[in-house]
């Protein structure tokens, strides 16, 4: 059985990226195994937004000096700064990096097959705007991250990773 | 009272004729009138998010002051961001904000609250270091000189109407070649 994904992994993997800086909204995926541990430990610079469209021109911004950035958000942040992403992903092609947790998806479920609404179409969503994604289904998945983000800036184009579900499965 | 936008972009201009400028809407068609530039970073995109831009260039950048040209519908669209920028506190941000009261650009209807809505205070409610309101283009004159100077975050809400009007340019706000010339122009003062 694979391992399941883990904070530290992703943080390790964030790190050989050359990410500076962490934009962020908590998400209840992510927030225990990955923006807590990142805030307590001081890794990376920090800046917590009021709104994810926030976080998507704050990368952006970045990207022009760059700098390297990952936005940490849940599914439902995605959608509400879909212009924002539209805009800044898709027009202009900046490398706006960003790590989605989906929250409320069903362990036994991908999350193309999800009962929650919000879950199911995140995919569909992504495929129509035409943005590169992977999803991060186990600690393996995680050594890939690096190499995707260093093409992303390299290209450039923006990024999504969806995080089913972060740290051990009870 | 109230400035001419024109007026108040000319004197930022004089002052400031070299920095970076994250210009939104009719601002950003003001200003590549009156300071054009390669430092002008004109690709925000999405109607409010000029002071995201904004920090994340100043936050990239502490070496370089930034000044951006907001407007006050585009503001009210990301009221959050003054909290955000007051928690990160970039002390080489600068936040304009030109205060009409209209969607000027969106057939001149009047913004929730109009003139009214007091943008300087909620910048120091929400953390700024400092923040200053004019409406007459000779305070303004006299004091930016000091605001320039002086440690952020700093928001200055200016009350202003029409000025001379300027081109629309939208096919030049959303260009590659803007962002292009921002970037390259960024890169070479860096290295510097």
């Amino acid at each position: 059985m694979a391992e399941s994904l883990q904070g530290l992994s992703i943080q390790a993997a964030l790190h050989e990226a050359q990410v500076e800086f962490v934009v962020a909204l908590p998400d209840i995926v992510t927030c225990e195994e990955l923006l807590w541990p990142i805030t307590r430990e001081n890794s990376f610079r920090l800046v917590n937004v009021c709104k994810e469209d926030e976080g998507v021109s704050i990368c952006a911004g970045m990207s022009y000096a760059g700098k390297r950035a990952v936005l940490l958000m849940q599914h439902t942040g995605f959608l509400d700064s879909i212009n924002a992403i539209r805009v800044m992903g898709m027009d202009y092609q900046l490398p706006i990096v960003m790590m989605i947790g989906l929250q409320g998806l069903e362990e036994d479920r991908a999350p193309s097959e999800s009962a929650q609404n919000g879950v199911r179409i995140v995919e569909p969503i992504l495929k129509s705007m035409d943005l590169r994604y992977l999803i991060l289904n186990d600690d393996s998945d995680s050594l890939g991250i690096s190499k995707e983000i260093d093409s992303a800036y390299q290209a450039p184009h923006p990024l999504v990773f969806l995080v089913p579900r972060l740290g051990k499965i009870e | 009272m109230t400035i001419k936008r024109d007026k108040a972009l000319k004197v930022l201009a004089q002052h400031y004729p070299n920095g970076i400028v994250v210009p939104v809407y009719q601002a950003a068609f003001d200003w590549m009138g009156i300071r054009p530039h390669p430092l002008n970073y004109l690709c925000t995109g999405a109607m409010g998010q000029g002071s995201s831009h904004a920090l994340g260039l100043a936050l990239a950048c502490p070496q370089e002051r930034i000044v951006v040209l907001d407007g006050d519908g585009s503001l009210l669209m990301n009221l959050g961001s003054l909290v955000t920028i007051g928690n990160q506190g970039p002390p080489n941000l600068l936040h304009i904000v030109c205060q009409n009261g209209i969607y000027e650009v969106n057939g001149e209807f009047p913004v929730p609250g109009g003139t009214e809505v007091d943008f300087a205070s909620m910048a120091l409610a929400a953390g700024y270091r400092e923040a200053h309101a004019f409406s007459d283009l000779d305070s303004w004159a006299r004091s930016l000189p000091d605001i320039l100077e002086s440690s952020g975050p700093i928001l200055v809400g200016l009350k202003v109407t029409v000025g001379e009007p300027y081109p629309r340019d939208y096919p030049a706000i959303h260009s590659e070649e803007a962002r292009e010339c921002f970037r390259s122009a960024l890169a070479a003062r860096r290295a510097d």
